[in-house]
C-alpha cells in the first residue's frame, strides 16, 4: 500500500538509472543514514565499540570481497591476508613517517593491499574455481609467515604485536567511541557508494560478464587480464582499508592472528550468506555473522537463565550453525535475495494476486 | 511475517528488561568481570583457571565480602581470541568493572591502549607485556608476580645451577620451542641478552598456534641436539610437545617449561612418559593450603563449586584463586584509603594495586602460606615480586619444588626501562611525575 511506485514517472535516463529508483527507497535510505550519522553516535559505548564499529568494518571487508567473488566470480580465501597487508602497511606508514595523516595511512595501506592482491590475482588468469581458492590460500599463509617472521614489518617489535595511538583526522582526535564510529561510518558510506557505482559502470559489467561465462566474455571483446586483475585490485583495496581500520580503530593493538585463515572464511561466509553480487548483501552478511553470535551469547542472560559460560558458548555455536544451514536452504541466494523478495511482496500487499 | 515480528518484539523487550535488571544489581556490590575461555584449544587450561578464580570470589562472599561489600561477578567467553576479548571487555566494562584480568597475552595488548581512557587497571599475573612492570609508563598495567622476562631468567638460573654454575653454560646449546604469538615471543629478548652474557647458543623454533602440529619443530630439535629445551606453550601445545619429545626420544629431564606449561592438563595425557619434565611454578598445587580447604568447605561442600571437585587445588586452579585474591586485596587496600565498606571505582582500585603490601603475616591470614611469596608493589614497580620456583612432574603429579629463585634485576630492570621508554616514545607518552604517584 505504502510501498509502490505508481505515479513515479521517469522522464530521463538519469532518473531511470538511479541507485534507488523508487522514492520510498530513497527516503528510507536517507532516514537510515540520518539515523546512523545523527542518532547512533549517542548510543552506549558498548554498542558503539563492541557491536556497531566491528560490524561496519567487517561489512566493508565483505563488500570488498563481494566485488571479487560476487561480481567477478573469482573465489578468494586470501581476504584475511589482504586485510593484514592493509593493516601492517598502514601501520608502517603511520609510525615511520612523522606526521602522516591517518586517512593517508589508511589509503596507502589499501594501495599496498592492492599491489599484493593483484600479485596473487595473477594465477586467476590460468586457474579457476576451487583451484583458484587454493591458490589464494597461499596469500594467507605467506602473509601469516611474513608478518610473524620479518621484523621490519612490525617495526622490530619484540613480541610481534604492533599498536597505534594518538589518531587524528584533520586535527580532530579519534579517541572516543563515537568519533571512531563516525570515521568508520563515513569511510563505509563512501566506499559503498563507490563500489555500487563501479559495479554499475562498464567495468562492473565486464566483471559480471567474466563471472557468467569467461569464454563468451572474451569473445565479445572483454580482456580477461584486465577484468580479472581490476577486480582483484578494487577488491583488495577495499579489503586492505578495512583491515587497516580493524587494526587501527577496532583493536588498537594486533598480531597476525587477528587476520588468520578464520577471518578469511568468516568473510567468505558473510558474502555467501549475505548474497553474492549484492552490495546490500555484504551488510546483511556481516550483520548475520558478527551480530548474531553476540546476541545468541547474551540471550540466556536476558531471559534470566543462568547457564554456564561453556554451555552458552556451545549453544551459540550450535544455533548459529543451524541458522546458517537454515538460511542456505530457504534462500541459497542469500539474505539480499530474501530482502528483494520481501520488497516484491510488499509492492503487492495487501492484494497479492 | 506476523510471527517473526512478534518474536522480534519479544526479544527486544527482553533485551530492555535484561539491561535494566543488571543496572540495578551494581549499586552496592563490587563487580568483578571474569574473562574466561572454557571452549576452544586452550579450554583444558582455561577451565581450571577460571574455576579457581570464581570459587575464590564465592569464598569471599561466603565469608562476608570485602569489609561487608559483596562481590558480583560475571563471566564472558573469549575463546582466547582478541576480537572476542575486546567485545567481552566492552560488555563487562559497562557493568561497572574495577579491574580486568584478560587471561591472554593478545587480549592484554589490545586492552593496554584502552584501559587508560576507561580508567580500569589491567591485571596480568605472570603474563602480558614484560615492559609493563615499569609503572612509570604503564600506569594501568600490573604484571603481578612475574613476566616472561623474569620467567626466562629464572629458567636459565635453574639450568645454570644444575650445570654447577653460570660459567658452565658457556658453549651449551639451548633451544626455545615457542608458541608463535606475542606470548611465545616475549621471552626472546631476554634469552638473547642472557645468551650474550653467559655464552650459550640460543636457537628459536616457533610452533604455529594452537600447536597441534609440531612434527617439523621436533625434527629440528632432533637435528640440533640441544642440551636443553625451553618450552613456551599454552593449552594443547604443551601436551603435544611432550608427546613429540617422547616420539623423538628427547629426554624430558632436559625440558623446562614456563609456568603456563607446568600444570596437570599439560602432562596428564602423557602420564608416566612425561616423568622428569620440569616447569616453573608461580604457586604450589594440592589441597593442603588453608585457602583451598576453605574453598572445599565453604563453596564446594555447599554445592556451589564452579567445576569438578577433584580439580580443586590443581596448579592452574590455585593460580586462578591467587589472581582473585590479589584483585580482592587490591579492593581491600583501596578501601583502607577511600572508605571501608564502600564500592571502589577503577581509579581507586588502581591505587590499591599500586600499594599492595601482602606480607607473610597477611598471606598466612588469608590461608596462602607457602603458596606464594609476599608481594609489595610501588609506583615504579608494578610487579611486586619476581620470585618463582621450579617443579617437576613425577609421572602422576607435580611436586619436588626447588628453592626459590629471584630474577636477576640487574638484567631485567634496564631492559624493562628501555622497552617502556620505547613504548612511551611510540605512543608519545611522558613518564609519570612523582606527584602522580600519590593519586
Amino acid at each position: 500500500m505504502l510501498y509502490r511506485e505508481n505515479g513515479q514517472f521517469k522522464s530521463s535516463y538519469r532518473a531511470d538509472q538511479q541507485i534507488f529508483p523508487i522514492l520510498q527507497d530513497r527516503i528510507a535510505i536517507l532516514a537510515l543514514l540520518a539515523f546512523a550519522f545523527v542518532a547512533m553516535p549517542f548510543a552506549s559505548e558498548y554498542w558503539l565499540r563492541a557491536i556497531v564499529t566491528p560490524f561496519l568494518i567487517l561489512s566493508l571487508a565483505a563488500l570488498g570481497l563481494n566485488i571479487l567473488v560476487g561480481y567477478c566470480g573469482q573465489i578468494s580465501l586470501g581476504t584475511g591476508a589482504f586485510m593484514a597487508v592493509g593493516a601492517y602497511a598502514a601501520y608502517n606508514f603511520h609510525v615511520r613517517i612523522d606526521g602522516m595523516p591517518l586517512i593517508a595511512s589508511l589509503l596507502l595501506g589499501g594501495l599496498c593491499a592492492t599491489a599484493v592482491g593483484v600479485l596473487f590475482g595473477i594465477p586467476s588468469l590460468r586457474i579457476k574455481g576451487l583451484y583458484l581458492a587454493v591458490a589464494t590460500l597461499a596469500a594467507q599463509f605467506f602473509t601469516d609467515w611474513a608478518f610473524l617472521r620479518i621484523p621490519f614489518f612490525t617495526n622490530n617489535s619484540t613480541s610481534g604485536s604492533v599498536s597505534v595511538a594518538g589518531l587524528q583526522v584533520f586535527g580532530l582526535p579519534i579517541e572516543t567511541p563515537a568519533q571512531k564510529y563516525l570515521l568508520c561510518l563515513t569511510l563505509v558510506v563512501v566506499f559503498a557508494l563507490l563500489a555500487k557505482n563501479l559495479t554499475r559502470s562498464a567495468i562492473g559489467r565486464e566483471w559480471m560478464a567474466m563471472r557468467d561465462m569467461d569464454v563468451a566474455a572474451a569473445v565479445i571483446g572483454i580482456r580477461p587480464v584486465y577484468a580479472k586483475l581490476t577486480a582483484f585490485a578494487v577488491s583488495s583495496f577495499i579489503v586492505g582499508v578495512a583491515g587497516a581500520l580493524w587494526g587501527f580503530i577496532h583493536l588498537g593493538a594486533w598480531e597476525p592472528a587477528a587476520f588468520s585463515i578464520d577471518r578469511s572464511f568468516q568473510l567468505l561466509f558473510m558474502v555467501i550468506i549475505g548474497g553474492l553480487g549484492s552490495i546490500m548483501g555484504s551488510f546483511f552478511g556481516a550483520a548475520f555473522i558478527v551480530l548474531l553470535p553476540i546476541f545468541l551469547n547474551q540471550m540466556p542472560g536476558w531471559f534470566g537463565l543462568s547457564i554456564s559460560t561453556a554451555l552458552a558458548s556451545h549453544l551459540e555455536f550450535m544455533i548459529f550453525g543451524a541458522l546458517i544451514v537454515f538460511f542456505l536452504i530457504v534462500e541459497p541466494h542469500g539474505l539480499a535475495r530474501l530482502w528483494s523478495t520481501f520488497k516484491e511482496k510488499l509492492r503487492l500487499w495487501p492484494f497479492p494476486h | 511475517m506476523k510471527l517473526k515480528s512478534l518474536a522480534l518484539a519479544v526479544a527486544a523487550a527482553a533485551a530492555l528488561a535484561g539491561t535494566a535488571g543488571s543496572a540495578f544489581a551494581q549499586a552496592s556490590e563490587q563487580f568483578f568481570p571474569l574473562l574466561v575461555y572454557r571452549t576452544g584449544p586452550y579450554a583444558p587450561n582455561g577451565t581450571p583457571w577460571a574455576n579457581g578464580a570464581q570459587d575464590y570470589l564465592k569464598l569471599v562472599n561466603a565469608t562476608g565480602g570485602i569489609n561487608g561489600v559483596k562481590i558480583a561477578f560475571e563471566e564472558c567467553e573469549t575463546g582466547y581470541a582478541t576480537d572476542k576479548g575486546v567485545e567481552c571487555y566492552e560488555r563487562l566494562k559497562s557493568r561497572g568493572a574495577s579491574s580486568f584480568d584478560p587471561q591472554a597475552t593478545g587480549i592484554t595488548f589490545a586492552l593496554t591502549d584502552k584501559v587508560p581512557h576507561d580508567k580500569i587497571p589491567l591485571i596480568t599475573l605472570g603474563y602480558g607485556l614484560a615492559a609493563s612492570q615499569d609503572g612509570g609508563v604503564f600506569k594501568w598495567n600490573f604484571p603481578l608476580m612475574g613476566s616472561y622476562w623474569t620467567a626466562a631468567d629464572i629458567l636459565i638460573q635453574h639450568i645454570a645451577k644444575k650445570e654447577g654454575g653460570a660459567d658452565k653454560l658457556k658453549g651449551k646449546k639451548i633451544t626455545l620451542v615457542y608458541h608463535d604469538s606475542p606470548f611465545g615471543k616475549e621471552p626472546i629478548p631476554l634469552l638473547q641478552e642472557r645468551a650474550k652474557l653467559n655464552g650459550f647458543e640460543l636457537s628459536l623454533i616457533p610452533v604455529t598456534a594452537p600447536g597441534v602440529e609440531q612434527k617439523s619443530a621436533w625434527l629440528q630439535v632432533r637435528q640440533q641436539r640441544p642440551d636443553y629445551v625451553l618450552l613456551w606453550g599454552w593449552g594443547v601445545m604443551n601436551s603435544t610437545a611432550l608427546k613429540e619429545a617422547v616420539a623423538t626420544g628427547y629426554p624430558r629431564e632436559k625440558m623446562f617449561g614456563v609456568w603456563w606449561a607446568g600444570a596437570e592438563p599439560d602432562t596428564r595425557d602423557v602420564g608416566a612418559n612425561a616423568k622428569g619434565y620440569s616447569a616453573l611454578a608461580l604457586n604450589t598445587s594440592g589441597t593442603q593450603p588453608k585457602v583451598i580447604q576453605d574453598i572445599l568447605k565453604q563453596v564446594h561442600d555447599k554445592g556451589q563449586g564452579s567445576g569438578p571437585k577433584d580439580e580443586v587445588g590443581s596448579v592452574l586452579y590455585t593460580r586462578g584463586a591467587i589472581i582473585s585474591m590479589l584483585r580482592v586485596e587490591a579492593v581491600r587496600r583501596a578501601q583502607e584509603r577511600f572508605g571501608k565498606g564502600k564500592v571502589m571505582t577503577g581509579e581507586q582500585v588502581r591505587w590499591g594495586f599500586e600499594n599492595l603490601a601482602l606480607d607473610q603475616k597477611r598471606l598466612d591470614a588469608l590461608g596462602f602460606s607457602g603458596v606464594l611469596r609476599p608481594i609489595s608493589t610501588s609506583c615504579q614497580d608494578h610487579m611486586g615480586s619476581t620470585w618463582a620456583r621450579v617443579h617437576t612432574w613425577d609421572g602422576s603429579k607435580w611436586g619436588g619444588m626447588s628453592d626459590w629463585y629471584q630474577a636477576d634485576e640487574s638484567i631485567i630492570k634496564p631492559m624493562a626501562k628501555a622497552a617502556a621508554d620505547k613504548y612511551a616514545a611510540e605512543k608519545k607518552l611522558t613518564r609519570r611525575e612523582a606527584a602522580d604517584c600519590q593519586s
